[in-house]
């Protein structure tokens, strides 16, 4: 019956059917998605810090400096790996492997999790180091000439303006990770895309199923970028500023003191 | 009057580069000293090594008596007893006026957020820029966040300001409002040690002037001795080139 129907008449059938399955399988993208993406950040935060940490050769201990070095080694590492390797393949290797050579049995959610944002961190650490090292030196200076150590001129200065320059590069990961993780039905997350080989796969309807998969992707990635582009222009600040009246100054000042 | 700061053979060189070749001189309370010379002759260098933003290479710079290039010194708290005034202003580009004079006495001097408001407003109040506490600082002119970069320093109340050409990023007609404030510091008593351009300022204001020729004092007096008389060739020289213009 399904084949005497025409291509719209069968999106609808479709919907009709599986329209609840299509909606947990976007949730369950989006979901993995935006966490991931978040502890990816959180790592990529981390790891930038790390690289961009100065190293005084006068004041810093001889162990300040063996730390900082094998850190680095590691961090370059780390990045070197998970950038360089498919997300398909680090899913398969993490859920397999783990439990294969140390025996630690992770739930396919929680490998899926930790692939995502593991990947996620490592591509953010170098956009993390680049956005501090974009940052204007003089912003680290002027931070110090008031008495600010490294960490309170990070914290206050460096890292807000950091971020705010590679918010285009974290909104870039996310709607990445919104489609990528459809490599996780190797693991057999019920994400959108197993929904979509789910359905297709019953019905024999390649072309339509994919055509609702497509939709709801970009209904999701330009709904994404849309909300981060306005993330952007709030954190911008408006253009204008208020004048504040001296007198009004003043009042405040006798206000406080008595 | 004790001495605030002592430098003492300072050396600096980058690579085989000598740009500091051995500085001595003493900055007492209530000292306003302008440091003159040509670009490249390490006027800034050594301003930026008394506020160990650059490390010396040899010599001493003593504060209090307390040698600050030694390794076991605390670094931020010397920063926070001498402030300093960028060419550049370098005010903190994410937070407004107001933030920008806050934020090193809450989290450097652990200031409440009252007092540090209420010094925030007086300073700012003082260089003319307390009408503008909301505004952000990519919002001002150069010449107004020079001024705010001016309280921002005054507010962490330090012993001593030092001044890296704080007009030679300004259009000319903005340098005025930011020397004005300048010359009340120096009524008012403020140490200061500037490193400028404005030789009419240099002229008045200052009770010291230092010249300064390839990494060397050249010549070092009042006013009148480097302005009126100067002893030493190089100075004449120098000085001369900015008479004809």
């Amino acid at each position: 019956m399904i084949s005497d129907m025409n291509f719209f008449e069968r999106i609808l059938y479709i919907l009709e059917r599986y329209g609840a399955s299509y909606l947990k399988g976007a949730g369950t993208t989006l979901l993995i998605a935006i966490v991931s993406t978040a502890v990816g950040c959180i790592i990529g935060f981390a790891a930038g810090v790390v690289q961009t940490i100065p190293v005084d050769q006068k004041r810093d201990s001889f162990f300040k400096r063996i730390l900082l070095r094998i850190l680095r080694l590691i961090l370059d590492i780390y990045v070197e790996v998970f950038r360089g390797t498919p997300m398909i393949v680090q899913a398969v290797f993490i859920y397999y492997g783990l439990s294969q050579m140390c025996n630690i049995q992770l739930g396919m959610w929680q490998a899926a999790f930790l692939v995502v944002s593991v990947n996620t961190g490592a591509y953010m650490a170098e956009s993390v180091r680049g956005g501090i090292i974009s940052v204007d030196p003089g912003q680290m200076e002027g931070a110090k000439a008031i008495g600010m150590n490294h960490v309170q001129a990070m914290t206050c200065v460096i890292l807000p303006q950091a971020f705010r320059n590679i918010l285009p590069q974290i909104g870039n990961n996310l709607i990445i990770n919104i489609k990528d993780t459809s490599v996780l039905s190797v693991i057999s997350i019920v994400d959108l895309f197993f929904v979509h080989k789910s359905v297709a796969g019953a019905l024999y309807t390649y072309f339509e199923s994919a055509t609702i998969v497509m939709l709801i992707y970009l209904t999701m990635t330009v709904v994404t970028s849309r909300l981060l582009r306005l993330l952007e222009v709030k954190l911008d600040g408006s253009d204008n500023y208020e004048m504040t009246d001296t007198m009004d100054i003043g009042n405040q000042l006798g206000k406080k003191r008595s | 009057m004790e001495n605030i700061l002592e430098i003492r053979n300072l050396k600096k060189s980058f690579g085989s580069h000598g740009v500091l070749r051995d500085i001595s001189f003493t900055v007492k309370a209530g000292d306003v000293i302008s440091i003159i010379g040509a670009s490249g002759s390490g006027k800034s260098t050594m301003l930026r090594c008394i506020n160990q933003l650059e490390d010396a290479t040899s010599g001493q710079i003593l504060y209090h008596g307390e040698d600050i290039t030694a390794p076991k010194v605390d670094v931020p708290a010397y920063r926070k007893k001498v402030g300093m005034v960028f060419q550049n202003f370098n005010l903190f580009e994410n937070m407004n006026v107001l933030e920008n004079c806050m934020v090193g006495q809450r989290k450097v001097a652990r200031k409440s957020k009252e007092e540090a408001e209420q010094k925030a407003l007086f300073y700012l109040e003082k260089v003319g820029m307390a009408p503008y506490i909301k505004a952000k600082p990519r919002q001002l002119s150069g010449g107004q966040k020079q001024r705010v970069a001016i309280a921002r320093a005054l507010a962490m109340e330090p012993e001593i300001l030092l001044f890296d050409e704080p007009t030679s990023a300004l259009d000319p007609q903005m340098v005025g409002e930011v020397l004005q404030v300048m010359e009340k510091l120096a009524q008012e008593g403020l140490t200061m040690l500037i490193v400028t351009h404005e030789m009419a300022f240099a002229r008045e204001v200052s009770k010291r002037v230092i010249f300064m020729a390839d990494g060397v004092i050249e010549e070092e007096g009042t006013p009148e001795e480097v302005f009126g008389s100067p002893r030493s060739e190089k100075t004449r020289e120098f000085l001369s080139r900015f008479r004809k213009c």
